[in-house]
């Protein structure tokens, strides 16, 4: 009852706080972002307010084109193992019993707090010459001699999809706890095997959550700024490792504002196409 | 039967196969924390705590982890003060923007992260603040102000409106319901939003090192300025302290709250429905 009432004009004061400091130290910081993007560079300066599509069309260049078309197709393959293997994962991990996944879940959460900086450090450790996994392998006789493997496009990879999978695990937890087990068992009663009504009734009613999922995992590693440095090699940085040596190392604001704003743009547009699919899930579930 | 149980046998291969490569790192920085020598080797060559009494000796690396405490703290405690008038104002009034408000409290943290952490960069200098301690403080408390803001809606939701409404009839004024019945029932959402927002500032590196990366050293940026120069088992040591912190927060909340429920396991319909 309380709910349904529309407040009046006194009632609004509590926004006042939070709606002024999300303005202030959020909206106002992206409008000038916005703005800073058409701005034009001075040299050994910051910005002048001069409106320019130079940083822009410096952006369509061909060797910013290989960044962007490097990054775009490095999260679309990190998104599709973190998803292929956090599917299943998922699904298994609301089958246990609720103490057991109490401790996944805190042990995932651990994992997805972890910066990406001790993510980065702890990897190329395990993957280099003196302290690695070559050295076990070596010792169980399956390799000649210990191996570094760091850095590398695998160990990009690998490094990216350890830092997406307990997010996309968590994106598609709710969505499969909450999951009907009598669809399932009612699928196997009717003589589908185990494989098979898992593929039709699982990956079906889940089919919007896989694809949230995906879109997440996309959008949350083209946003990874250090392991490219840390695991990879130069021709491996990304487009987020661009934007910040632009705008901190080569002093040009608008330039990696303007390759900010266009990442944005694409992330967007993205988080627009996944509301729009659950909407019309919504839907289909009334 | 057998092929039932050559399934279970593939599934606890298949998780244990994913549990080890998502701990395989952490057992490796451990082990090479405790190395005697500095140099980086596993399996640790000896046994020393050396490396984690340096993280206090060191005038370094305490002060880059007494600048990483302070930032979290104040942040987190700033986010929670902006997500629960905010979550508090949608529980309580209907209103038709109510999409725009929340989508306003979850926008920071669902974007790329140098996005936000350029956006801030951009205005700390336009302030001319860029680099001042504080300037990591706010930026951190609106970069994560989504995370209290989800468990609290989360939170506000589970609140059964009927005993609100019975302390209503019963002449409560709407301030003493706030405080007597509806605070109490949110405290471990409040205190979780908390815990979620502190352990990864913490853990936060972009956001920081752009506002104040070469002024106000944290521990990441501290950890990844020293790997530049090469290896030294401090920042293990550090490592294995975070990872420490992460699962004593997150483990503390999975045996005192319903973790499964503030990741969303049940719908808040479903639980009130008996």
């Amino acid at each position: 009852m309380s709910a349904a009432r529309t407040p009046g004009a006194r009632q609004h004061l509590p926004l006042l706080y939070p709606v002024g400091m999300l303005t202030v130290f959020f909206v106002v910081p992206f409008a000038i972002m916005l703005a800073v993007s058409f701005f034009q560079r001075v040299q050994g300066g910051f910005y002048e307010p001069v409106a320019t599509l130079a940083n822009y069309e410096r952006f369509f260049s061909l060797f910013f084109a290989n960044v962007l078309g490097f990054s775009l197709g490095l999260s679309a393959l990190a998104a599709a193992i973190c998803v292929g293997l956090g599917f299943p994962f998922t699904y298994f991990l609301t089958r246990l019993a609720r103490r057991r996944q109490v401790a996944w879940l805190v042990f995932l959460l651990s994992v997805l707090s972890l910066s990406e900086v001790i993510v980065g450090f702890a990897w190329s450790t395990l993957l280099s010459r003196s302290a690695g996994v070559s050295n076990l392998l070596v010792a169980l006789g399956l390799l000649g001699e210990a191996e570094s493997w760091s850095p590398g496009f695998a160990a990009l990879l690998l490094g990216m999809c350890y830092l997406a999978f307990p997010y996309t695990v968590l994106l598609l937890y709710p969505t499969l706890a909450r999951l009907d087990r009598e669809l399932v068992e009612a699928a196997t009663t009717l003589g589908a095997s185990p494989l098979r009504a898992f593929v039709t009734v699982v990956l079906g009613v889940a089919r919007n959550a896989i694809l949230s999922g995906l879109i997440l995992a996309f959008v949350f590693t083209l946003g990874i700024y250090l392991l490219p440095q840390l695991l990879g090699r130069p021709e491996h940085w990304t487009l987020s490792v661009m934007i910040t040596d632009q705008a901190v190392f080569q002093s040009n604001l608008p330039f990696g504002a303007a390759m900010a704003i266009f990442l944005m743009l694409v992330s967007l547009a993205l988080i627009a196409l996944t509301l729009l699919l659950g909407r019309g899930r919504d839907r289909s579930a009334a | 039967m057998s092929g039932r149980r050559g399934q279970a046998l593939g599934v606890r291969l298949f998780m244990g196969a994913i549990g080890l490569v998502l701990a395989a790192p952490l057992v490796v920085i451990a082990g090479v924390s405790v190395n005697a020598s500095r140099t980086l080797y596993f399996p640790p060559q000896g046994f020393s705590l050396t490396w984690y009494g340096e993280i206090l000796r060191d005038a370094g690396w305490s002060g880059a982890l007494a600048n990483s405490l302070s930032v979290a703290l104040l942040s987190a405690s700033l986010a929670v003060s902006i997500a629960l008038p905010l979550t508090w104002f949608l529980w309580r009034w209907r209103v038709r923007w109510a999409g725009l408000l929340y989508t306003l409290g979850v926008a920071p943290f669902v974007l790329p992260p140098v996005i936000s952490a350029l956006g801030f960069l951009a205005f700390w200098a336009t302030l001319g603040l860029y680099g001042d301690y504080l300037t990591v403080v706010f930026s951190h408390a609106i970069f994560f102000v989504t995370l209290p803001v989800v468990t609290l809606s989360i939170g506000f939701q589970s609140i059964d409106r009927q005993l609100v409404e019975a302390a209503t009839v019963a002449g409560a004024t709407p301030a003493q319901v706030l405080r007597s019945v509806v605070l109490p029932l949110l405290r471990p959402y409040i205190v979780c939003g908390f815990a979620f927002a502190f352990v990864l500032s913490l853990n936060e590196y972009i956001v920081a090192y752009m506002v104040a990366g070469f002024t106000v050293e944290t521990l990441p940026i501290k950890i990844f300025n020293a790997l530049r120069y090469g290896y030294t088992p401090v920042m293990a040591a550090i490592a294995v302290a975070f990872v420490a912190v992460a699962l004593l927060v997150f483990g503390a909340i999975g045996r005192f709250g319903d973790l499964p429920r503030l990741l969303g396991a049940l719908g808040a319909d479903e639980e009130k429905s008996p």
